[in-house]
């Protein structure tokens, strides 16, 4: 029996910021102080606070240790896990108090509005160890289902649970469910979209990092609702850690017979398998993901047939996200009415988001649906670095929009966003402060969807490369006000003749930017100018003669040396040699560079 | 495993141990050990394992067992203080591993000071 437990962070953020080492370190200082039958260290899953990393928490106390360095264990291990002095100066600021005393984790603006569902076991149990998902109530779902319950009840529950497809579109769940089960098939597929692709997303491979079991659990409860005995995770291979982990909870699951043949003696079968996606963003749109997964380049086909109806290798299949997934197990456990009293009016439940972007909280966050972005940018990801002003927020990736600071209280959930031509998307939310430039932002995403496109239809692969002409054009100040139309118009051809999602929803970045800030396309168009500073084409930057004190200092720091002066004198750029790079400005210490 | 018996035996086993890792809860009774240097030196080490090794052992999971640093008596080494809620603070002093199963079974289990351990009647003597 331990009478602490060190958690230590294993997610990516964390394992990326050393957080091996820590636990190599910690474990070396315990067995040094005799500690080693007193003390346990536990590698976790994601506990959100990425920015922060790599994280600590030692329990029984609760204390939340964060930017951990090796060198500040062995004072951890002899101060507090020793004599049980806490070490203050190491913890998480927030969590010390004024008066010197200290608060817990639970209370601090970053998880207080929080409610973890699909996250709830991310940072408190170790995924690679099967007996502590059961500890916390892991199994429990699929025994009760397996052993109390029809099909049929299962899917109702689902139903009336009011869940809705976590990876974007927002389906209710247990239509899928029930549409695959009333396909008669005497093969059936139950199937898991892990393929997480959008830039600055990563709420499913935390999921799958911290809490596998979850996954393999609730699939298994799908398979036996809609009559399935096969099931295929498809993980993109850019996860190294969360496959990895994965196939260490599928090989304990089949070891405990929590997969295989004849589960808690129901005469229900259930096996899962992996396969691992080579990065092709497409592959992440369920027909293309089908498709590869049968062996295929992975191109996308039409729909309909739908899935569960004709899926993977012809048969019925039930796809669902993970995190859709990670829900179902507390569903079935707590029931459906426990779900629905969460959320808004028409979508239940939370909602888990990456935070990214300009923003000083980092990381992982799971709201109820119905929480506004205010809530999430200002309280929970602690607002914006060097107080700069919030300018909007980018959901649903590079199939989604964004959110202006005018809809900054705007309730989110599946509906809300799409009415402001935005999208829930899988759940990244990228923040941006004044010092973006919206079409800049928007080429961005077009470049990636350009990149992306697998050139099985015109519209997406010609339509989204014009796209990403249009708006070059636009940032280099060569584009007219006609090429503004040709370009709405454009985007709403493409929407509405491309062959799957991602060409559908490609042109929403542009669409979305262009409604809430057509002025800035303006601006560029027009006056030349980009008002964000970013587009280096429309930039130049200038030395102010009353405050330059000719030092030198910025033409030696120029790496294109475009700046020339005599020492006392004002210096002068050079705009033909100009590289745009911003270095002299940074540098000078009187202010006198600007940006035009 | 072939039984929801097997799976809710280990769910039972693991509860305890994953079971440390949650906020405390209304009913949590604190039992702080004093592990600094003064405490350590008169043999606190083997009286925090005893406690763990006891809660465990009974399956409580509303005693939580942690440490603390110096206490301020460090002539009555090694002191204990039990904290339950809505209750006053007991402290036990000068303890010992062997006294450890009394204070579980009578103050944490069924609520009954262990008078002659505390430091009241420490004093006395």
């Amino acid at each position: 029996m331990f009478r602490s437990h060190v958690l230590v962070c294993g997610g990516t953020g964390c394992t990326s910021s050393g957080s091996e080492q820590i636990i190599a370190t910690l474990e070396k200082e315990i067995e040094r102080n005799g500690l080693k039958d007193e003390v346990k260290v536990i590698k976790t899953g994601c506990f959100g606070l990425c920015a922060l990393g790599p994280i600590m928490i030692v329990y029984p106390e609760g204390s939340f240790y964060s930017m951990v360095k090796p060198e500040d264990i062995p004072e951890i291990v002899t101060e507090h896990l020793l004599k049980g002095r806490i070490v203050k100066r190491l913890l998480y600021q927030e969590t010390v108090q004024e008066d010197d005393t200290i608060e817990s984790l639970n209370n601090t603006n970053f998880y207080k509005k929080q409610h973890r569902v699909a996250l709830r076991n991310c940072g408190v149990i170790n995924p690679e160890n099967i007996d502590e998902y059961i500890g916390v109530d892991g199994y429990q779902a699929l025994g009760k289902v397996l052993t109390e319950m029809t099909p049929e009840e299962v899917i109702q529950v689902v139903l009336d649970s009011g869940l809705r497809g976590r990876g974007g579109a927002g389906f209710p769940t247990g239509r899928k469910w029930s549409f695959a089960r009333a396909s008669v098939n005497e093969q059936k597929y139950v199937a898991c979209n892990a393929d997480e692709g959008d830039p600055g997303a990563f709420m499913d491979r935390s999921v799958l990092e911290g809490d596998p079991h979850a996954l393999i659990e609730a699939m298994a409860i799908a398979g036996y609702a809609i009559g399935a005995n096969q099931g295929y995770v498809y993980v993109r291979a850019e996860y190294p850690i969360a496959v990895k982990r994965l196939q260490i909870a599928i090989d304990q699951a089949k070891e405990y017979g929590l997969l295989g043949k004849n589960i808690f003696d129901s005469g229900f079968d259930f096996d899962l398998e992996l396969r691992l996606g080579a990065g092709a963003f497409v592959c992440g749109e369920e027909t293309a993901l089908m498709t590869s997964i049968e062996g295929h380049r992975g191109e996308p086909r039409c729909r309909p047939p739908f899935p569960a109806v004709k899926g993977l290798f012809g048969k019925p299949t039930v796809l669902n996200n993970v995190e859709t997934y990670a829900n179902i197990p507390q569903i079935i456990l707590n029931g459906a009415d426990w779900f629905n009293s969460m959320g808004t009016e028409k979508s239940k439940g939370t909602k888990v988001f990456a935070l990214g972007g300009k923003i000083n909280n980092t990381g992982l966050v799971e709201v109820p649906m119905g929480t506004t972005l205010r809530e999430i940018v200002e309280e929970i990801g602690g607002g914006i670095p060097g107080g700069k002003k919030f300018k909007a927020a980018q959901t649903g990736g590079p199939s989604g929009g964004c959110i202006p600071a005018e809809h900054f209280d705007i309730p989110i959930d599946y509906d809300n966003l799409l009415s402001i031509g935005s999208m829930m998307g899988s759940g990244g939310l990228i923040v941006m402060d004044e010092d973006t430039c919206m079409v800049d932002i928007a080429k961005f995403f077009l470049e990636f969807t350009v990149d992306e496109s697998c050139g099985k239809c015109s519209p997406c692969r010609i339509g989204t490369k014009r796209l990403l002409e249009m708006l070059d054009k636009i940032t280099k100040g060569n584009a007219t006000l006609e090429d503004l139309d040709k370009l709405e118009e454009l985007c709403h051809y493409i929407k509405e003749n491309a062959l799957c999602g991602l060409g559908q929803t490609a042109p929403n970045p542009v669409l979305s930017t262009l409604h809430f800030f057509r002025d800035e396309y303006v601006a560029h168009i027009v006056d030349k100018k980009c008002p964000s500073g970013v587009c280096k084409a429309l930039l130049s930057y200038e030395i102010q003669a009353d405050k330059c004190k000719g030092c030198t200092l910025c033409s030696r720091i120029c790496p294109a040396g475009a700046i020339s002066g005599e020492v006392k004198k004002v210096h002068t750029i050079d705009k033909q040699k100009c590289v745009k790079c911003g270095a002299c400005m940074e540098k000078c210490r009187f202010g006198a560079i600007v940006k035009k | 495993m072939k039984s929801l018996a097997e799976l809710q035996a280990i769910r039972d086993k693991m509860k305890g141990s994953v079971g440390l890792r949650k906020e405390d809860g209304e009913d949590t009774i604190r039992v702080v050990v004093g592990m600094a240097t003064c405490g350590i030196a008169a043999g606190a080490r083997p009286v925090l394992a005893a406690f763990t090794e006891e809660v465990a052992k009974r399956n409580l999971h509303n005693v939580m067992v942690t440490q603390t640093g110096c206490i301020g008596i460090c002539q009555y080494e090694p002191v204990v203080e039990v904290m339950a809620p809505g209750k006053d603070k007991v402290t036990y002093v000068k303890m010992t591993p062997d006294k450890v199963a009394r204070i579980v079974s009578d103050h944490l289990v069924n609520g009954n000071v262990v008078t002659e351990y505390t430091i009241g009647a420490s004093a006395k003597a």
